[in-house]
């Protein structure tokens, strides 16, 4: 089948304007802007099932519709801040298609009545926004972007802005404090976004993969989206392929696909044709999946299934771990990342993460013992529930279901 | 020399991109400029950009010290930061920044005797299928060098070496 996202698989040159237009680009934005009520745009997201890419699944449409027609200006974010580990998803989309994604943050914008829309990409993505910068520029030049957009009222502009280096902001309201110019601390929520959002005013924030989908959904039709992937979750997903694989790398499939079809079919099997032992499916925040029986790798993959395995599909950056590792070392690498990542706001989070890392490379370096592991179980399961934001709860995922699924790895580790 | 008088052109361009009520949002952007110049941001910088942006010290030094890619010392002029994160690390990194160390007499965290190069252990830089792989910053901006080999590294950092020889 051919790509929906990632169309520079099929046509290399879909990076250049004229080239994207010829392949029917901008043609869903101008006929949303000139044809259809905002309102109508939102409709058609709301009935293709798009749900968000970024790691929730918030239903698209539906979060479109919370905007808050009340208070103006509206605002849209493109979240570009990629950097759960395991995901490389967003970086491909905004170098290969990049009009695609910037055309789903106007079609976004145009939809809530956005008239400036930011793209906040991770600081490291440096030549990219540098390469957006002069996309946006050619929209310009082009007439998709600017005032008075094909002779109606309607003014768009998009600016890029780049972070700093820090995982937090990718949380939407970290981000909108980092794009404030302030540290990426998370607010509290409620008000979401939509109501109180960048510089207090309604923000519509989605993942760049998400906004890649739009123009395809406008263009094709709702209908034809859902003719993609499952029930629960229609359409397609990229899968960002990592660890012990022979060919790691990004796959656009359709929702639902197996994880043995994505590991041993796209992916080429396991290293030095290893076993699988488990699997991270949301990248270093998911639960680890025991790949103990068959049945496992031939449940598919999307959100309602996911589940099933006590885990979550999240941003679907499917790290496979195979038999030469060990809990104790993944834990302590993975644990080591939020400590250094948390940003100090709310107390579990800031003080949990600090103290499972002592505990982790207590364990991991063989000075351990049995109790250090009942202990690091149980400040985990302390942290469950109370942090501020959804960091603090990921980074205890990877410890409770190791410990509890891998208990063997953790007595081998102490025993030493 | 200030900020604005050195780069008017860039100043006012970052400036322009958000509304009069959200002109702090221009901090970042400023800081990246400021760092461009040495490598690190002084005081003096900071001092600059607070009043550029009518917030307090305080409000820049807090965003310098929260993000990972600003520094507020001097150190290599070039930064070379490996990603040793979870899925670089099922691909080789460690052993790859362990072996980086070896050749260059240093270990993580720290700077050449020639002040060129500082070797940094760093998390996730979304490049997960080309470990390993790490990122350099320096006067050039960042960028992305994937699917390395310590030979290959070696090399690149005697050209960096070369360059900041030449800066001197």
């Amino acid at each position: 089948m051919a790509h929906i996202l990632l169309r520079h698989r099929e046509i290399p040159d879909i990076n250049k304007l004229n080239v994207y237009k010829k392949n029917g680009g901008f043609a869903a934005f101008k006929n949303a802007v000139t044809k259809m009520k905002s309102t109508e745009v939102i409709d058609v997201v709301k009935n293709s099932g798009l749900r968000g890419r970024g790691g929730a699944g918030f239903p698209t449409g539906m979060k479109w519709s919370f905007i808050d027609n009340k208070n103006w200006p509206h605002y849209v974010v493109a979240n570009a801040d990629e950097s759960e580990p395991g995901t490389f998803k967003d970086r491909e989309i905004m170098e290969g298609n990049p009009f695609q994604f910037l055309e789903g943050v106007a079609l976004a914008s145009y939809a809530v009545g956005a008239n400036v829309a930011y793209v906040y990409l991770r600081g490291e993505f440096w030549e990219l926004g540098a390469a957006l910068d002069e996309k946006i520029a050619e929209m310009e030049e082009a007439g998709y972007l600017g005032d008075k957009l094909f002779g109606t009222n309607y003014s768009l502009r998009i600016y890029t802005h780049l972070g700093a280096g820090a995982y937090i902001c990718g949380e939407e309201t970290a981000l909108l404090e980092s794009l404030e110019g302030k540290r990426g601390q998370p607010r509290v929520r409620p008000p979401f976004p939509p109501a109180v959002g960048l510089y207090g005013k309604p923000t519509i924030i989605n993942n760049v993969e998400t906004f890649a989908n739009v123009p395809m959904i406008l263009a094709n039709g709702a209908e034809w989206y859902k003719t993609m992937g499952t029930a629960d979750s229609p359409g397609v997903k990229i899968f960002s392929l990592s660890g012990r694989v022979r060919k790691p790398g990004n796959y656009e499939l359709p929702l639902g696909a197996t994880f043995r079809e994505l590991i041993y079919k796209h992916g080429g099997g396991v290293q030095d044709s290893h076993t699988v032992k488990a699997i991270m499916p949301a990248g270093a925040s998911s639960s680890l999946i025991l790949v103990d029986d068959d049945k496992v790798l031939d449940t598919p993959m999307d959100y309602a299934n996911v589940r099933t395995l006590k885990a979550d599909l999240g941003s679907a950056s499917i790290i496979v771990i195979d038999d030469t590792v060990s809990m104790d070392w993944l834990i302590n690498k993975t644990v080591h990342f939020f400590k250094h990542e948390s940003c100090g706001k709310c107390t579990p989070c800031r003080e949990g993460t600090y103290w499972m890392s002592h505990l982790t490379e207590r364990i991991h370096g063989g000075h351990g013992s049995k109790a250090d592991v009942d202990l690091l179980l149980n400040v985990a399961k302390q942290m469950q529930g109370k942090c501020l934001c959804a960091l603090g709860e990921f980074s205890t995922m990877a410890v409770v279901t190791g410990i509890e699924r891998f208990r063997n790895d953790f007595d081998n580790a102490v025993k030493a | 020399m200030s900020l604005a008088k050195k780069h008017p052109k860039e100043v006012k361009q970052i400036l322009s991109k958000y509304p009069p009520e959200g002109k702090r949002s221009a901090v970042m952007p400023l800081l990246f400029l400021a760092q461009r110049e040495e490598g690190y941001i002084s005081k003096a910088a900071m001092r600059d950009i607070a009043d550029i942006l009518d917030i307090t010290e305080t409000d820049v030094a807090a965003v310098v010290g929260f993000y990972t890619l600003y520094h507020d010392k001097k150190e290599g002029r070039y930064r070379i930061q490996v990603c040793t994160d979870l899925p670089c690390a099922l691909r080789g990194a460690d052993k790859f920044m362990d072996d980086l160390c070896a050749n260059l007499g240093i270990k993580a965290g720290e700077t050449t005797p020639d002040g060129a190069v500082t070797l940094e252990a760093v998390t996730c830089l979304a490049a997960c299928d080309k470990a390993p792989m790490f990122q350099t910053q320096g006067p050039d901006g960042i960028k992305y060098h994937e699917s390395m080999t310590v030979d290959k590294t070696m090399e690149l950092i005697r050209t960096l070496k070369n360059a900041v020889g030449e800066m001197k």
